[in-house]
């Protein structure tokens, strides 16, 4: 896997090769980037700035395929730009920038039993470790969690890489009625020689599982998605509390210690641009019901 | 000249420069100082003395010919003006801006023996922005040397470097991870500092050499340094990335809402342009009372954003004195005009937040100079029972960087025990073919010194490449007998 300069995205843009809707506010897409494809490992994220006059939201990569030469990002229509990406974003349009594969890769290293949990849209980030630590020949227990059975994605995608597969959903619409936690629980009845947990979703939901293992001593890494702006530890937005330590969740993470952080901290953190984000999706809102939405970029 | 100039018969003052009013610059994001009109330049042009020992030179991290190109200031000859500066700094209009001229060649200026120096960085502005306004560039004729070069960075020291190795005939390539090229140039320095039309015309002018600029390029994450030279196929690497990692004091209540670096600050200000949020869309923190940590350049450009923003009030918070303090004294000054609040000797202890995890104030414990310190500035100590409280609605720091760690995380590179790249006196670090310079060696610095650390690079690249200097003859008359006339020596290309 040499790169070459020919590898280097010439022209405008970043295409948008497939577009897939999981739900009414989840998406996938698939971008061009052969370079990128060859450098991306599980655990890294990326920056996409959708417009020139976007903001730089981070993603972390669901999957990449160094023979097609792409990277797959899974976005979830929460704000102003991720609603606008869900109508802008079809196949054929382009990103205006897209920069990573950004962050330290995950370790897969001597666990052999490994329970790996992705809650709504951190189901997509899982994904990689999951297959990652499958072909490293461990023991790989999934746990995904949803709401309810219509936001159910990538189920036969774990299946195909785990040994186990836990799936959750609030209302019990499909699978075990629980939280992830719970899953985790029954897991840890079920198997007492689990070497790790790693888990991706909610803050909420990452501080729930690190609780979970705690009493039981199992290590337990999670991936940390906080406000950033350029992604290189340039502007420091995304410094997380570990313990008494201040990390920059961008270049010393995202993957950090789910029992040292302090989730309360980042919670009270993401929350710090919440009337300008209401304002912009309120104003947002209303330009959409007057003029049609672009196709293109 | 006819008559020889005299520090008694040159103009006594110095040439004042326009500026906006402070009050209504304080609500805009235009350009606060004018520059000279082109009767101005050629009055100033007056006040240089062409000293037969031009200190001036000496003080210019990059060695511009002062005195030569104010002479053909003085000759209306702007063009020629321009190609004299333009033989060491290919960047007049960003510097005659930015750098810190009252420590560097007017700081030397005789002239300022006995009165104002001669305002060399007006002038040097001067015929920058004439040559923008005229589409000045200058393009030598370029040998290509068959040599390929990657830069890591698009700031001062990357696009120095870029230039002197795109005119010496190497193909030159400029990584950028951000989605905009021009680095601290672009994302720190505010439009009122530094109009963007100056930075994109400085950077058209290296595409003119030739030079291509590649964005959205993580350089460690997307290919690594030993990539660029085993697989990418160049000959040599610059690494100029910058500090980049800002410093947080550490204190209590440093990761309450409201609470910022001045790099976040000013790279959502300046690069993503969210002080026209909602028509962009990157949000900025609004403070009513905001209170700027450190008294740096960056310190100023965050406080005169702020006020800019909308800030009721800006204080600036600084462990020493006005005398200590390390900014431009340009920028200080006009600070103090537009109405920010200095409160020197003032050390933060701790961040006060409100019930809902947003800063409420700090308080602070007054300092007083004590002996001076491994810096050799004095070391201030803090005054027994002074504690006191600060109102304040938003806390920037801006008290300097540490090493970013991507490179280091990603190559074989050896840093020193703080994390810069290590590197000789030749900026040459521990890989063959990669040099490096700017802040991710030196720590934070100014963009002069930053682009000085760029073609000091450029120059051992050459020599590491074998790419001559034009016009440096091989210095010995006979190399193994052989005349140098009779010397045929081919450079041996790669293949």
């Amino acid at each position: 896997m040499l790169a070459t300069m020919n590898d280097i995205q010439e022209g405008y843009g970043f295409e948008i090769v497939r577009r897939q809707d999981f739900s009414d506010v989840t998406y996938l897409l698939e971008v061009r980037h052969p370079l990128m494809a060859k450098a991306a490992r599980p655990g890294q994220f990326v920056i996409v700035m959708s417009h020139e006059n976007g903001e730089r939201i981070p993603l972390t990569i669901a999957d990449f395929d160094r023979a097609a030469g792409t990277v797959t990002l899974v976005v979830q229509a929460v704000g102003k730009t991720t609603r606008e990406m869900q109508q802008t974003c079809q196949a054929g349009a382009h990103l205006h920038a897209l920069v990573g594969p950004m962050g330290i890769p995950t370790h897969i290293g001597d666990a052999r039993k490994v329970v790996c949990v992705g809650g709504g849209l951190g189901v997509a980030p899982i994904y990689p470790q999951a297959r990652a630590f499958k072909e490293d020949g461990a023991y790989v227990i999934g746990i995904l969690g949803f709401r309810n059975k219509d936001l159910v994605f990538w189920e036969d995608k774990f299946r195909a890489c785990c040994d186990e597969v836990i799936l959750c959903t609030d209302d019990g619409s499909a699978g075990m009625k629980g939280f992830v936690s719970d899953g985790i629980k029954q897991a840890i009845a079920a198997h007492s020689d689990i070497d790790e947990v790693i888990a991706i979703g909610p803050p909420v939901m990452m501080k729930a599982c690190a609780e979970t293992t705690r009493p039981h001593g199992i290590k337990t890494m999670v991936s940390l998605n906080p406000i950033m702006v350029d992604g290189t530890g340039m502007c420091g937005g995304c410094r997380v509390k570990l313990g008494d330590q201040v990390k920059f969740a961008c270049v010393d993470g995202p993957d950090f210690d789910g029992h040292l952080v302090d989730f309360d901290d980042m919670t009270r953190r993401l929350r710090r641009y919440k009337e300008e984000e209401t304002a912009a999706m309120t104003r947002w809102s209303e330009t959409c019901r007057m003029e049609s939405p672009q196709t293109t970029l | 000249m006819a008559k020889k100039r005299t520090v008694r018969t040159i103009p006594q003052q110095r040439t004042p420069v326009r500026e906006q009013d402070p009050r209504e610059r304080a609500t805009n994001f235009a350009e606060v100082n004018c520059g000279y009109s082109e009767a101005e330049a050629l009055l100033e042009s007056q006040r240089c003395l062409f000293c037969a020992d031009p200190v001036c030179i000496a003080g210019c991290p990059v060695g511009i010919n002062i005195p030569d190109f104010i002479e053909r200031i003085g000759a209306k000859d702007f063009r020629g003006a321009y190609d004299a500066i333009g033989r060491t700094n290919l960047l007049p209009a960003v510097c005659g801006r930015v750098c810190p001229q009252e420590t560097q060649c007017e700081g030397e200026c005789t002239v300022g023996d006995s009165l104002e120096p001669v305002a060399i960085g007006r002038l040097e502005r001067f015929v920058g922005d004439r040559a923008i306004a005229e589409g000045w560039a200058n393009l030598p004729h370029i040998e290509p040397a068959g040599r390929r070069v990657g830069i890591v960075g698009s700031g001062p020291a990357g696009m120095a470097c870029a230039a002197d190795m795109a005119k010496a005939g190497c193909d030159v390539t400029v990584f950028e991870a951000f989605h905009e090229p021009g680095g601290v140039l672009r994302y720190g320095i505010p439009d009122f500092r530094l109009p963007n039309e100056v930075i994109d015309a400085e950077i058209a002018n290296l595409r003119r050499l030739g030079v291509k600029f590649q964005c959205n390029t993580l350089v460690g994450r997307l290919f690594t340094i030993a990539q660029m030279i085993d697989e990418m196929g160049f000959d040599a690497v610059f690494i100029g990335t910058g500090a980049g990692y800002p410093a947080m004091l550490g204190i209590p209540g440093d990761s309450l809402n409201g609470v910022l670096s001045a790099n976040e600050l000013l790279t959502r200000c300046n690069l993503m342009r969210a002080r026209d949020f909602p028509a962009y869309d990157t949000p900025i923190p609004l403070g009513r009372h905001v209170a700027v940590v450190g008294a740096g350049n960056t310190a100023m450009d965050a406080m005169r954003v702020s006020l800019r923003l909308g800030a009721q009030n800006v204080t600036c918070v600084y462990r020493r004195s006005k005398a200590e303090c390390p900014a431009r004294a340009e920028e200080t000054h006009h600070a103090e005009q537009e109405g920010v609040v200095f409160k020197w000797l003032t050390a933060p202890l701790e961040i006060l937040g409100d019930d809902k995890g947003n800063v409420r104030g700090m308080r602070c414990i007054t300092m007083m100079l004590g002996e001076p310190d491994k810096s050799g500035r004095a070391r201030p100590v803090p005054v027994a029972g002074s504690e006191h409280e600060i109102d304040c609605d938003q806390v920037v720091f801006a008290i300097g960087t540490n090493a970013n760690p991507v490179i280091g995380q990603t190559s074989r590179l050896r840093l020193d025990k703080r994390g810069y790249i290590e590197t000789d006196a030749d900026l040459a670090t521990s890989m063959a073919g990669v040099f490096a310079g700017g802040d991710i060696v030196t720590g934070a610095a100014t963009v002069i010194e930053a682009m000085g650390a760029g073609r000091k690079a450029a120059r051992n690249m050459k020599a590491y490449l074998g790419i001559r200097e034009p016009g440096c003859d091989l210095a010995a008359a006979t190399i193994f007998g052989i005349q140098a006339s009779e010397r045929n020596f081919a450079r041996i290309l790669s293949a």
